[in-house]
C-alpha cells in the first residue's frame, strides 16, 4: 500500500500555490498555524500574568505593564485565536468534505478572509511593537476615548478582523444551503456543519455591529464626535450596548463550534448513534437566536434600570436549557456505548466536566443579585475561562486530535498527547478552580497586586497554570512532531472507524479536489447501528 | 473531477451546473445584504437613542439641511435604480448596447448624486455645522438649544457611511461596463451584473431613509 496517490499537502507544489490557493483546505491549515501562532503568544502573555501574579507585590512589572498584558492577552485570544480558530481552521478543512462538495461556495472570497484576518493581525502586532494598550479587550469608554496608548491601531485590527469573519461566516452559510451532495438532506448533516450554521448566522449578524461600533470609537478619538462622551451630550453606556451587542453573541460564535467537534467526537468514540440528533441541531440554532437577547447582563452595575436587570437576567436562564439539553444527549449517547479512551475523547470527557461547571457558574452570574456581588471579581475571570478555555479550547485540542491523520496523514503518539490531555485537565482545574474562590472572597480582576490574605490561592492558581501551559504546549508539538516522513499513514486509513463523508470517501489526507468522483451518500453520519465501519490503521 | 467540454467557460470548477453557480451566488448576496442591514442598523440605533433624548434639537438642527438637495438627491438615486434594473433588462433581452447605456446612465447619476452631497457637505464645512468638536455654527435656527453637534455627528456618520456605498458602488458600476463591453457578461451569463443589481437597491433604499430621518422631520 505504498501507491502515490495525489494529495492536497503535495499537490501542486510551490510557495505561490499556497498563497494563492483557493483550495478550502489549504486556507483552512494557513488559519490553523496562524491561530496555533497568536495561541501561543497570547499563552506567554497569560504565564506573563501568572509569573506575576504568583507573589502579592510588584514582583517582576510595573502595573503599567501588567496592565497592557492583559489586554493583549485578552484581545489576542478573542479576537486572533478562538473566533477564527475552529470556523477558520477546522471548519474550512471538514465542512466542504462534510457535505461532499468540491470546495466552499465562494472559494476567492475564503482566501481574501484569509488575507485580511491577516491584515487585521499586522494591525495588532503594530500595537505591540508600538507599546501596547492598556484598556482591556472590552475598551469600554470613556477610558478608552482618553488612554493615551495605541487604542486606535488595535480597535483598527479588530474592525478589519470582523470582515474576515463576516465573509466566512456568509460563505459558509451559501455553502451548507446551496453545495450539499444530492440526498444530503438537513437532518443528515453531521451536527458539526450544524453547529457552523448556528455560528455563521450569529457572525453575519452580529460582526456587522462591533464593525460599526469599533468605527464610532476610533471616529471618538480622532475626530471627537461626541457620541460616547458626556462632555458633548453623548453617553458613555451607550458603548457598552453596542459593544455586548455583537460581543455576548460572539461569546456564542466562540462555543457554537465547540459543540460541534463534541457532537462529532463521542459517537464516533462510543460507536454509538448520537443521542437527540435533532434537538442537539435545534438548540445549536435557539442559542444563537437567544444569544441575541441577552447583552444586558454584562451591564447588571452600569446603572440600567431594575426593570431591564430582570428582563435581562430572566432571558439569561433561557441559555442554560438548550445548553443541558445538549450535555445531557451526549451523556446519553456514551449510555451503553463502546467507549473507547482515546486522545479526542480524553479532551470530549473533559469538555464534558470543564463545561459543565463552566455553564453552571453562568447561572451564577446570570442572577443579578449575585451579579452585583460577583461583578469585576475573578469569579467572573474563573467562568469565562471555564467555558472559553475549559469549553472551546479543550474542545479544539480535541477536534485537532481526533481530524489530524484525516488533515495531515499522520498519527500523533498517543500516549504523550493522552498524557497531555490529562495535564490540559488537572493543570486548567488547579488554575482557575482557586479563581472562583477568589472571586467569592472579593479578589478584584484587572489588578497586579494584591493583599496577602489573597497569596496562597493566588500562588496555587500560577503554580498549576505552569502545568497547564507545558502541556498545551507538548500537545501541539506532539501533533507537530508527527508530521515526520516515516510516520505517514495508509491512505486509506479511518483510524477511529467514523461515518461522515470526510472519513468514508476520500483519502488521509484528501486529494486535492476533495473527491476522486462525486461521493454518493450510503448511511447517515452515526449510523452505529445499521452499519459496521472498522476503524482502520495501517503505516 | 474537471466539466466536461460542453460546460460554458463561466462555469466555476467547484460547481455542478450553472444553475448551482447562479443560485449559490444570489444566496450569498442576499446574506450580505443582510449584514449590511445590520451595519447601518447600529447607527439607526444611535440616531433613534439620541433622536429620543434631545428631540426638540434634533428638528431645530435639521432646519440647517438643504431639502431642496436632498430631495433632489433622493430623485436622483431612484432614478439610477430604475436605469440599474433596465440594464439587467436589456442584457437578459440580448440588447447589450442598450445594457451599456443603462449602466453608464447610472454610473452618471451615482456621480451625480455624490456631487450634490460634496455641494452639501462643502457649505457644512464652512459655516462650521460639524460633528462634535469641530462644531461652530451659532445661526438663529439652533440659538436656543444645546448639543446640536450631536445631530451633526449622527447625520455624517451616517451619510458618509452611505456616500462610501455609493462610491464603492461606482466602482463596481465601472468594472461592469467594462465586463459588458468586453462581451464578458451577456444574456446567458450576467450574474455580476444582478448582484450589484441588488447592492445598489439596497444602496438606494438606504437612502430613502435617511431622507425623511434627516431632512423632513422640521
Amino acid at each position: 500500500m505504498t501507491e502515490n496517490k495525489k494529495n492536497y499537502l503535495t499537490y501542486p507544489k510551490g510557495i505561490m500555490s499556497w498563497l494563492l490557493t483557493l483550495d478550502h483546505k489549504r486556507i483552512g491549515l494557513m488559519y490553523l498555524f496562524g491561530g496555533l501562532a497568536f495561541f501561543f503568544l497570547g499563552g506567554l502573555l497569560a504565564m506573563g500574568m501568572r509569573l506575576e501574579l504568583a507573589a502579592p507585590g510588584n514582583d517582576f512589572m510595573s502595573n503599567d505593564t501588567y496592565n497592557n498584558i492583559y489586554t493583549l492577552h485578552g484581545a489576542i485570544m478573542i479576537f486572533l485565536f478562538i473566533i477564527p480558530a475552529i470556523p477558520g481552521a477546522l471548519g474550512n478543512i471538514l465542512l466542504p468534505l462534510m457535505l461532499g462538495a468540491k470546495d466552499v461556495a465562494f472559494p476567492r472570497l475564503n482566501l481574501a478572509s484569509f488575507y485580511i484576518y491577516t491584515l487585521g493581525a499586522l494591525f495588532v502586532l503594530y500595537t505591540i511593537i508600538a507599546g501596547g494598550v492598556d484598556t482591556g479587550w472590552t475598551f469600554y469608554t470613556p477610558y478608552s476615548t482618553t488612554s493615551t496608548s495605541n487604542v486606535i491601531p488595535m480597535t483598527m485590527g479588530i474592525f478589519v478582523i470582523g470582515f474576515s469573519s463576516i465573509l466566512t461566516g456568509l460563505n459558509f452559510i451559501a455553502t451548507i444551503h446551496k453545495m450539499r451532495i444530492p440526498g444530503l438532506t438537513w437532518y443528515k448533516l453531521p451536527l458539526f456543519v450544524w453547529a457552523l450554521y448556528g455560528t455563521s448566522l450569529v457572525q453575519i449578524t452580529a460582526t456587522p455591529v462591533i464593525a460599526i461600533t469599533m468605527v464610532l470609537l476610533i471616529l471618538e478619538r480622532l475626530l471627537g464626535i461626541g457620541i460616547f462622551d458626556p462632555a458633548l451630550g453623548g453617553d458613555p453606556v451607550l458603548y457598552q450596548h453596542f459593544f455586548w451587542f455583537y460581543s455576548h453573541p460572539a461569546v456564542y460564535i466562540m462555543i457554537l463550534p465547540a459543540f460541534g467537534i463534541i457532537s462529532e467526537i463521542i459517537p464516533v468514540h462510543s460507536r454509538k448513534k448520537i443521542w437527540g440528533y435533532k434537538f442537539i441541531a435545534f438548540s445549536t440554532l435557539s442559542i444563537a437566536f437567544i444569544g441575541f437577547l441577552v447583552w444586558g447582563h454584562h451591564m447588571f452595575t452600569s446603572g440600567q434600570s431594575v426593570f431591564s436587570q430582570i428582563v435581562f437576567s430572566f432571558i439569561t436562564y433561557f441559555v442554560g436549557i438548550p445548553t443541558g439539553v445538549k450535555i445531557f444527549s451526549w451523556i446519553l449517547t456514551m449510555y451503553k456505548g463502546q467507549v473507547s479512551f482515546t486522545p479526542p475523547m480524553l479532551y470530549a470527557l473533559s469538555f464534558l466536566f470543564l463545561f459543565t461547571i463552566g455553564g453552571l457558574t453562568g447561572i451564577f452570574l446570570g442572577a443579578v443579585a449575585l451579579d452585583i456581588h460577583l461583578h469585576d471579581t475573578y469569579f467572573v475571570v474563573a467562568h469565562f475561562h471555564y467555558v472559553m478555555q475549559g469549553g472551546t479550547i479543550v474542545a479544539f485540542l480535541g477536534g485537532l486530535h481526533h481530524w489530524w491523520p484525516k488533515s495531515m496523514g499522520t498519527m500523533y503518539n498517543h500516549t504523550i498527547a493522552s498524557i497531555c490531555a490529562f495535564g490540559v485537565f488537572i493543570g486548567f482545574n488547579g488554575t482557575f478552580f482557586p479563581q472562583f474562590l477568589l472571586g467569592l472572597r472579593g479578589m478584584p480582576r484587572r489588578y497586579a497586586t494584591y493583599d496577602p490574605q489573597y497569596a496562597d490561592l493566588h500562588n496555587y492558581s500560577s503554580f498549576w497554570s505552569v502545568i497547564l501551559g507545558l502541556s498545551i504546549f507538548f500537545a501541539i508539538m506532539n501533533l507537530l512532531w508527527s508530521l515526520r516522513k516515516s510516520n505517514k499513514l495508509d491512505p486509506g486509513t479511518n483510524p477511529w472507524g467514523a461515518m461522515t463523508l470526510e472519513w468514508t470517501h476520500t483519502t488521509s489526507p484528501p486529494h486535492p479536489h476533495n473527491f476522486e468522483e462525486e461521493p454518493v451518500l450510503e448511511h447517515g453520519p452515526y449510523d452505529y447501528d445499521k452499519v459496521i465501519v472498522k476503524p482502520t490503521f495501517k503505516k | 473531477m474537471s466539466h466536461d467540454n460542453s460546460s460554458p467557460s463561466f462555469l466555476q470548477h467547484h460547481f455542478n451546473d450553472v444553475e448551482q453557480q447562479y443560485d449559490t451566488a444570489k444566496f450569498g448576496m442576499w446574506a450580505f445584504i443582510l449584514t449590511e442591514v445590520l451595519t447601518f442598523g447600529g447607527l439607526f440605533v444611535a440616531y433613534v437613542v439620541y433622536r429620543s433624548w434631545y428631540p426638540e434639537m434634533f428638528i431645530n438642527a435639521n432646519l440647517l439641511l438643504d431639502v431642496n438637495k436632498g430631495l433632489l438627491n433622493t430623485v436622483v438615486l431612484i432614478t439610477s435604480s430604475l436605469t440599474m434594473a433596465l440594464a439587467i433588462w436589456a442584457i437578459q433581452k440580448k440588447n447589450k448596447n442598450l445594457s451599456l447605456a443603462m449602466l453608464i446612465l447610472t454610473f452618471i447619476f451615482a456621480f451625480m448624486f455624490l456631487g450634490i452631497k460634496y455641494l452639501e457637505y462643502s457649505h457644512k464645512f464652512e459655516v462650521g455645522q460639524l460633528p462634535g468638536e469641530y462644531y461652530s455654527y451659532m445661526g438663529p435656527e439652533v440659538a436656543h438649544i444645546n448639543n446640536p453637534h450631536i445631530f451633526f455627528s449622527i447625520y455624517f456618520l451616517m451619510t458618509g457611511l452611505h456616500g462610501l456605498h455609493v462610491a464603492i458602488g461606482m466602482g463596481l458600476i465601472g468594472w461592469l461596463i467594462y465586463a459588458t463591453a468586453k462581451g464578458n457578461l451577456h444574456s446567458e451569463y450576467y450574474t455580476p451584473m444582478e448582484m450589484i443589481g441588488i447592492f445598489w437597491h439596497l444602496v438606494d433604499l438606504i437612502w430613502i431613509y435617511l431622507f425623511p430621518l434627516f431632512y423632513l422631520i422640521g
